[in-house]
């Protein structure tokens, strides 16, 4: 423990990308194998299922500071974190532990899991008791998950990658799909000749960057592979050992959720790999995204929601082919391969090619994606190999403008890590007669300046508190920018919109010159309105 | 100029005045809270004003504290000089050392350490077998560059509150100075120059008392050059400084420490040092949010401002038993000692509804 909580502060000590992964790296290279598969599995994300109710450590952090519950809200409030809240309240260190990371783990945290409450109280004041200060704090970031270190599964693949001079590509597929951080694992991870042998391991996923300049800086229109950018699940259907898995993006096995994909496996040849979207589709058209949280929030999927709601896989690329890795063959031939091994008439849709004479036509077709239900355009320079992690030059997400909207500032309540104390997570309203109805939330797209103003207002012009939050005088006026918009009744203005951010400060608008719920609700798509469950 | 109000004419002024959020207080007080700041009509005075008055007790020179154009001052002996910086030249300043007392109106005033910087003090007011004290800012740690702390007893006693949760909780100041000097060492060693961040007046030269000049070659900011040659002239040992502005053009910074002010943070004029490693010493760089957010390197936890322990062992010692809490975290303080069965309440401050939550501590925007 005493390692790894070194480790922690000493990556967040630094900004500095080079020096974390070097900080990272000694650490790797120090440690038992097994702390280093654990520290691994922490930093990219991954963790245990959750063993204990935060709600819980809070309690019994509390009775062991000898505070007040109120008194540990105003903390939280001012640390923004609640790992480090309970780490800077319990009373000071008397110990530091030497027990090994995997000892901690599979000896004292696992064992929790079949543990009554009594016993898990015990066990984690204990272990508090045991600790200094940095490893409390550690320890709690383990329970509570949310590492906020500034540290991307890019740069721990480049890490590990580094303590045996691997490639970094090697080690990022190593890191897909099932695996437990044990000792075992993690010499097979940084084995400069490992079997890699699991038949469920997806490849890194390629993600395109948006388009920075103009598009005619891309070059002839020639050059260029161009698809609709589809709305859904990123995914990777794997058909190997004649059995069929689905990974999503974010690395979920989601094979079961999607019946139709796996009796789609069955017809793909042996050895296969497609990258595409998962979309609810019906009629050769997508159904709203929303649909398909209908059907992702379930556990057993009746026959009604999949006739209600079918799934297709829009395919845009083959990544293995009779058991081969052909992400380094061309553009051109995995598309090809594609399309010979597409089944006729299955949930396979090979991502459709736009062909434009010139960049101008194109631009002029991109105003058709909201009647598609696309984004935008893919575009993919031809002869380019599949790549790994988000990367410029051979990608380039080409989206439609979004929506905007000018909304009022009506409630704000601090943000986490680097943004506690401050005001930086508001509400928007718009005008409904002569009342402002709330209708969507942003964090992003503010200067720290912004911000550092926005608080000031907020805190000068609060008119009531609710907990954190805080009604303000409606004053300032933003323009929203966001993705999508649909009716939801959940809403309270009857309208869900998708990733809303703020485009601007209308410092030249005032409140009452502000959008209307009518502005919006004529932004809606035809049609229905949209059940819910 | 500042008003010349008497205790009746402050009584008008607050029935017709007495839906401003500023004035609100029981007549039969010592001390008040009005428009320009804490008030005693007995004696005829402003404590810390923060607009001109006739009369104004200062605790210590930091700005949010030492207004300029009042037209009289009564401040500490080793305080005078800072302060007659901050407010002008030609002010009117009468120096008390510390426990000589002088009487005012009605009432005796005399000034006691408030081991904040230099020459601060808490503010003993007496009238008629009442004791206030009003404490300005303090620590209770000790401080090479100014005298300790020393609890005064009194009837009722005026608090800040900037640290006042108590996740607040200083670490041993040897522990923060052996981790500047490690980080210090570490840069040295990569060839960077250390940037150490610190407020101008007080906080930098605490700092400078505690580093070893055998370590390296420690350059300065002018705001920080400036307080550093006040100090000297008061005698306090600190470090020897050089004035980054005179130092030659072909110097190397490699190995070299800087302490400047907060504010020059990401400002042009820290191009010329080259590759750096920036650190912060404050009371807000317990919280690691607080130094994320501003893109710093390392945070140092020392503040010249009471933690949570002691702002509560500040209270206990003073055996008052009504207390007045500002500038901080009012709220949370009160309601503790509240729960402790002291009459507790906040009282405004010049800061719009609370405190500055931004982290800028006084000081920052030093000349």
């Amino acid at each position: 423990m005493k390692a790894f909580a070194e480790l922690y502060a000493a990556l967040d000590e630094t900004t500095k990308t080079n020096e974390k992964v070097e900080a990272l790296t000694r650490y790797f290279s120090r440690v038992p194998p097994a702390d280093a598969a654990w520290a691994a599995t922490f930093l990219i994300g991954r963790r245990p299922k959750r063993l204990l109710e935060s709600r819980k450590l809070a309690q019994w952090a509390i009775e062991e500071s000898g505070i007040p519950e109120w008194l540990f809200g105003e903390c939280y409030h001012a640390v923004g974190d609640f790992a480090e809240t309970i780490a800077l309240l319990l009373p000071p260190a008397q110990s530091s532990s030497d027990l090994p990371l995997h000892c901690w783990i599979e000896e004292r945290l696992l064992p929790l899991r079949d543990a009554d409450d009594d016993a898990r109280r015990a066990s984690l004041v204990s272990a508090w008791r045991e600790m200094d200060e940095r490893q409390r704090f550690a320890w709690n970031k383990i329970i509570t998950g949310e590492f906020r270190v500034g540290v991307s599964q890019s740069l721990v693949v480049r890490a590990v990658a580094a303590v045996n001079g691997l490639d970094a590509a090697v080690v990022s597929h190593r890191l897909m799909g099932d695996w437990q951080p044990t000792a075992a694992f993690w010499t097979q991870l940084v084995a400069t000749d490992a079997g890699d042998a699991d038949v469920s391991r997806p490849y890194p996923f390629f993600l395109a960057y948006p388009l920075e300049g103009a598009i005619e800086e891309l070059g002839g229109v020639g050059e260029w592979q161009v698809e609709w950018k589809w709305d859904g699940i990123r995914a990777q259907l794997i058909r190997r050992s004649g059995r069929t898995f689905v990974w999503s993006r974010g690395e979920e096995l989601m094979t079961d959720r999607f019946p139709e994909l796996e009796a789609l496996g069955a017809q793909l040849p042996e050895g296969t790999v497609v990258d595409g979207e998962v979309l609810p589709w019906k009629n050769g058209e997508p159904l709203p995204f929303a649909q398909m949280q209908r059907r992702i929030g379930r556990k057993v999927l009746g026959a009604r929601i999949l006739s209600e709601v079918p799934v297709v896989i829009v395919a845009y690329d083959l990544l293995e082919l009779q058991g081969e890795d052909v992400r380094e063959r061309p553009l051109e031939f995995r598309r090809a391969r594609l399309e010979e091994i597409a089944p006729p008439d299955s949930a396979l849709i090979v991502s459709p090619v736009v062909r434009p004479d010139t960049w101008e036509e194109l631009t002029v077709r991109r105003e058709e994606a909201r009647a598609r239900k696309v984004e935008g355009f893919m575009l993919k320079r031809l002869g380019s190999p599949y790549r790994v992690g988000r990367r410029r030059g051979d990608w380039w997400k080409w989206k439609i403008q979004p929506y905007s909207v000018d909304a009022v500032l009506i409630y704000a309540q601090p943000g986490n890590g680097r943004r506690a104390s401050l005001f930086t997570d508001y509400t928007f309203g718009v005008w409904d007669g002569d009342k402002l109805v709330p209708f969507a939330k942003a964090y992003s797209g503010l200067t720290d300046e912004e911000i550092r103003q926005v608080d000031a207002f907020v805190r000068g012009n609060t008119i009531e508190k609710f907990g954190p939050v805080r009604a303000v005088k409606p004053e300032l006026v933003f323009e929203l920018a966001f993705e999508g918009i649909q009716r939801s009744p959940r809403h309270r203005s009857g309208i869900a919109v998708r990733f809303p951010r703020m485009a601007r400060w209308r410092t030249d608008k005032k409140a009452e010159a502000a959008d209307t719920i009518e502005t919006i609700r004529a932004l809606l798509p035809p049609g229905g309105a949209v059940t819910a469950d | 100029m500042g008003p010349t109000n008497s205790r009746s004419s402050i009584q008008t002024a607050v029935i017709t005045a007495s839906v401003t959020r500023f004035v609100y207080y029981v007549l039969d007080l010592l001390l008040q809270v009005t428009r320009n700041g804490l008030y005693c009509a007995d004696g005829d005075f402003y404590v810390d004003p923060w607009l001109p008055v006739d009369r104004a007790v200062i605790t210590h020179a930091h700005s949010d504290h030492a207004c300029a154009d009042s037209r009289a001052y009564l401040a500490t002996r080793p305080g005078e000089a800072l302060l007659r910086a901050r407010v002008g030249g030609g002010a009117t300043i009468q120096a008390l050392e510390y426990g000589e007392s002088v009487v005012l109106g009605g009432v005796r005033v005399s000034l006691h350490p408030a081991g904040h910087i230099l020459g601060s003090a808490q503010v003993r007011i007496e009238s008629g077998g009442e004791v206030w004290v009003v404490s300005g800012d303090y620590k209770l740690e000790p401080d090479p560059t100014c005298a300790a702390f020393e609890p005064v007893a009194c009837d009722a006693f005026v608090t800040e509150s900037t640290f006042g949760l108590p996740i607040y909780r200083w670490p041993p100041e040897a522990e923060v100075f052996a981790e500047i000097r490690s980080w210090w060492a570490a840069n040295r060693q990569a060839g960077k120059a250390s940037m150490l961040f610190a407020y101008s007046l007080g906080k930098a030269q605490r700092v400078l008392a505690g580093l070893n000049p055998a370590d390296g070659r420690i350059y300065t900011h002018g705001a920080v050059e400036n307080c550093c040659r006040m100090y000297r002239e008061a005698g306090i040992a600190l470090a020897p400084t050089t004035h980054v502005a005179s130092a030659p053009a072909t110097t190397d910074w490699s190995g070299a420490l800087i302490l400047a002010p907060p504010s020059a943070n990401s400002s042009p004029w820290m191009r010329r040092f080259g590759p750096l490693s920036t650190g912060f010493v404050s009371g807000w760089m317990r919280i690691r949010g607080a130094r994320r957010r501003r893109s710093l390197d390392r945070g140092f936890v020392l503040s010249d401002h009471a933690d949570w322990p002691g702002l509560m062992s500040a209270v206990r010692a003073s055996g008052a038993s009504r207390v007045w809490v500002t500038h901080g975290y009012r709220a949370p303080v009160v309601e503790w000692l509240k729960q402790q069965g002291m009459d507790a309440q906040t009282i405004e401050t010049r800061f719009e509804g609370e405190q500055d939550e931004t982290g800028a501590e006084p000081g920052e925007g030093e000349p």
